[in-house]
């Protein structure tokens, strides 16, 4: 194009040359060219800074409430107090613990007197440290008519004080921490009997109403539930479906009608099919509300598209030159498909499932329709006990009005989030290890 | 015996089946298995069968009909006046005696009469249970011991396994359809009770959407109004700000990603921004809710500009945000299928790659892009949990981002969620929600479906 002999021809006509208008729009049409380049960068950019704004804005919430403050408190206990009818394990059980700690508040701050004080001292201490010490006796008599020094959570505003998202300053008519408490906790820190340390509970308890006795045990074995059951129903149905509408499936409006309903199935919001769960399961069929059973009935249905399609998918991948081997070989088309065909496409298949199970684990808004959003504290060990699923702690937790349930909130949320990021992250390496290429 | 237990003797009675099927046909030929028709694993395979899927067919049909009839027994034992109360309360004291049973009620807070019932009701159900055990697992040995008898030199056993097994993949296939019927038949007929007490002409296009209604009929207060217009107003706004943020920002992704980046930067961008999609919407909703919804309305309020602190814009920019990956890769997808001919013929032209884009490209692409924004309003019109964390409940009639609005999912799940008798019209109200939400994704995905599928072949 640069030829210059051209370009002199073409000014001998006398006219303005093509050559000519190129060159001059050139340095435009370059420049066009770049900002439009530009806007697809910004584009891509944009999402990424999205999602890097979200991470850290949730672990910058969340990573206080893995640690949890805690008072060291010298604990008596005493015998005559918790058992003073010496009935055994059944009147510990019943005993006031609290009491105790109240005691050893007193015994720890003897100058104050004054009723609304006392309340005040106690009211550091969480609410539910009397079920740990509980727990302690209950686990170890031999503690009884000790002193033991014991690491207790104290309540969620000290705590909030003490990862300062109380301010010290403000007025104490609007902080909810007020000057004597500042004062015993300044006493307190000095001794170094308040601390921060590894917040234990947050795994090993179930949901509460006081945020440093909540836990998300009791979610997490209602998500584990829930997904066992959904993997046990959705995989073997998924890859039934999937074989044969793809291996034997005559082409007829039967099968078209199939392919149809799935693919929309697939589309449908995912509420609707919470709709579907509390009239059919829930008032038809009257299975138990609140239940991992009726959980994982429901998110079978919802995944089943996304396993079916995937299953599809790489059934189609494996090449018919194995299919027409087995076949010349003398092997029935089942033997064909179980013994040749599904094995290579089992990897595949299983990407697709734990693609649908991680979708499956995140999914709130069916679950909410069919009441497992009661507020459960016990651990559920059975399909068929009132139980809750991580995402809908999460909502719960979202919904609570104490500051401190917001940094639960979002450790809560980033304990979900690895437990996606695993699964996704196992998802990709079994398509990397063992997908194949004919 | 708890049915669970039941289910591991019949898994334990398939194994045997298994072995059995297997010896006698090894035995019928003594040992010449070549002499068989079927391999002898398949012998084993149908007379295991046998076993199993009689006796669980009559499991089922058992535990389907035992609760019926378990209730039909015990009330025939409850006292006279018990008998003759209205159904529904009738209902509540059957209620009563199940939890005693299932144990979620103390046993001591109870009447004595609920007491003798709950006895006699777990009696009835040990004895039931017992019975269950019985004809199951002897209908299980009957049903092997018979197969067993049918195996020959010659018995077909691989074609009879072989039609059970294709039975049961057909079965698995029809579970979409019966799921679809399911979701239809449900959401209709509440939809219908709802259509009785309410006129389909008020709920579509009614203004005012208040759905408490009072609880006595002599109570002073609102009689509930459900007019669903506000809700239809305020699911099309927050979809249209989630569009506006979606559609450039994954539309200009897919084009840089299809036409200019390098492979390697494809291949770690187009990932990460997927990881956008599989985040769980409860996540972004608290997102919105304590971070974005704030700081809006914040920079609102420095401009002088007052900001509800549940708006529709906090809600519509994070769902936006979510949608971004479907826009961007179901675009990319449709991007590269425009044959390469098309843009060599460009480039041979003397057009630049950015004109390649904007005028070849994006034409041919366009109804395939149509069908994938499409597919992402569908996605934004049923998405629940970022709105019900975020957008607030008040039904407001009103096309400003700045305040609080409402959606259709929205009032689904606070019509639902807690405990409600379940003929009040505000319940039912949320069935024709869905009915609504169910007929307009489901048209929206059929016609997106449509455009790209016809799109496709045109290149194909």
């Amino acid at each position: 194009m640069n030829n210059p002999a051209t370009s002199a021809d073409l000014r001998a006509d006398n006219k303005a040359s093509t050559f000519d208008i190129v060159q001059k729009s050139l340095a435009k049409r370059r420049s066009a060219e770049r900002r439009f380049k530009a806007y697809g960068l910004t584009g891509i950019m944009l999402g990424l800074m999205f999602l890097l704004v979200l991470f850290t804005s949730i672990i910058g919430k969340g990573y206080t409430a893995f640690v949890q403050t805690q008072v060291k408190l010298d604990i008596y206990f005493d015998a005559e107090w918790l058992d003073p009818e010496h009935g055994g394990d059944d009147s510990l059980a019943k005993a006031d613990y609290n009491g105790l700690i109240k005691k050893s508040l007193s015994t720890a701050f003897p100058e104050v007197t004054e009723r609304r004080d006392k309340r005040d001292l106690y009211a550091m201490v969480s609410s539910g440290a009397g079920f740990l010490l509980r727990e302690m006796v209950v686990t170890d008599k031999s503690l009884l008519g000790k002193t033991v020094p014991v690491w207790l959570p104290a309540d969620d505003d000290i705590d909030m004080l003490m990862k300062g998202h109380i301010d010290r300053e403000q007025d104490q008519a609007n902080r909810r921490v007020n000057d004597k408490q500042l004062a015993w906790i300044d006493r307190l820190s000095q001794e170094a009997r308040i601390e921060k340390h590894f917040n234990a509970l947050f795994f090993t308890a179930g949901d509460s109403r006081e945020p440093e006795m909540a836990g998300i045990r009791g979610a997490l074995m209602g998500s584990l539930l829930t997904l066992i059951g959904t993997f046990l129903l959705s995989f073997p149905i998924g890859v039934a479906t999937a074989v044969y509408l793809e291996e034997f499936a005559p082409i007829n409006k039967f099968t078209d009608f199939i392919e149809v309903n799935i693919n929309n199935l697939a589309a449908v919001p995912s509420i609707v099919f919470g709709l579907l769960g509390l009239a059919m399961f829930i008032n038809f069929f009257g299975l138990p509300r609140s239940t991992p059973i009726i959980g994982c009935l429901v998110l079978t249905l919802m995944t089943l598209p996304t396993i079916i399609i995937a299953g599809r998918a790489s059934l189609k991948s494996v090449p018919p030159s194995i299919r027409e081997a087995a076949l010349g070989m003398g092997a029935s088309k089942l033997q064909t498909i179980t013994h040749h065909v599904l094995p290579l496409a089992m990897p595949g298949m299983m990407t697709g499932s734990i693609i649908g199970m991680a979708r499956a684990l995140g999914e709130t808004a069916p679950l909410l329709m069919i009441g497992m959003v009661a507020f459960i504290v016990d651990v559920p060990t059975s399909f068929t006990q009132p139980s809750t699923v991580l995402p809908v702690q999460i909502y719960l937790w979202a919904d609570s009005p104490e500051r401190a349930f917001v940094e639960r909130t979002s450790a809560a949320i980033m304990v979900l989030l690895f437990f996606l990021i695993s699964m996704n992250g196992l998802a990709v390496y079994l398509r990397r290890r063992y997908e194949r290429r004919w | 015996m708890s049915p669970s237990i039941l289910l591991i003797l019949l898994l334990i009675l398939a194994y045997v089946g298994f072995y059995a099927g297997k010896k006698r046909a090894v035995g019928c030929v003594e040992g010449k298995v070549k002499f068989l028709h079927s391999l002898p694993g398949f012998y084993g395979f149908y007379v295991s069968l046998w076993s199993v899927i009689p006796a669980l067919l009559i499991t089922l049909i058992w535990l389907i009909v035992e609760p019926v009839w378990m209730t039909q027994a015990v009330t025939a034992q409850l006292p006279e006046e018990m008998i003759n109360l209205p159904p529904e309360r009738l209902n509540l004291v059957l209620n009563d005696i199940r939890n005693v049973v299932n144990g979620s009620t103390l046993a001591t807070q109870s009447d004595s009469v609920i007491l003798d019932a709950a006895s006699h009701y777990e009696s009835l159900q040990s004895l039931s249970h017992w019975l269950m055990a019985i004809v199951t697992i002897g209908l299980s040995m009957a049903c092997m011991w018979i197969s067993c008898q049918r195996i020959h030199q010659h018995y077909r056993a691989r074609n009879a396994v072989e039609k059970a097994v294709t039975g049961g993949m057909v079965i698995c296939s029809t579970i979409a359809i019966f799921t679809t019927l399911g979701i239809v038949s449900s959401v209709a007929y509440e939809s219908f009770l709802f259509f009785q007490s309410v006129p389909v002409f008020d709920f579509l296009f009614g203004l005012d959407w208040s759905p408490q209604t009072a609880m006595r009929s002599d109570q002073v207060g609102s009689s509930g109004a459900f007019g669903a217009i506000p809700l239809f107003t305020g699911t099309l706004l927050v979809s249209l700000i989630a569009m506006l943020v979606a559609v450039p920002i994954g539309l200009m992704s897919a084009i840089y990603l299809s036409e200019f980046a390098g492979p390697t930067f494809r291949a770690t961008a187009k990932p990460t921004l997927e990881i956008l999609a599989g985040i769980p919407t409860v996540v972004y909703g608290f997102f919105a809710a304590l971070t974005v919804a704030p700081f809006i309305r914040e920079t609102g309020e420095a401009m002088g500009l007052s900001v509800s602190s549940e708006s529709a814009l906090a809600a519509g920019l994070v769902m936006g945000v979510m949608i971004i990956p479907f826009v961007s890769s179901l675009s990319d997808d449709v991007i590269n299928a425009v044959p390469q001919s098309l843009r060599d013929g460009a480039y041979a032209l003397g057009a630049t790659q950015a004109e390649t884009i904007k005028q070849i490209i994006f034409p041919a692409a366009l109804p395939g892009i149509v069908g994938s924004i499409l597919l992402a309003v569908s996605r934004a019109i049923g998405e629940t949990m970022i709105l019900v964390m975020a957008a607030g409940l008040s039904a407001n009639l009103t096309f400003n981002p700045f305040e609080a609005v409402t959606t259709v999912t929205v009032q689904i799940v606070t019509l639902l969620v807690g405990d409600q008798e379940f003929d009040s019209p505000k319940t039912l109200a949320a069935f024709a929600l869905g009915l609504v939400l169910f007929v307009v994704t489901l048209m929206l995905n059929v016609f997106a479906l449509y455009i790209v599928r016809k799109y496709r072949e045109q290149y194909e």
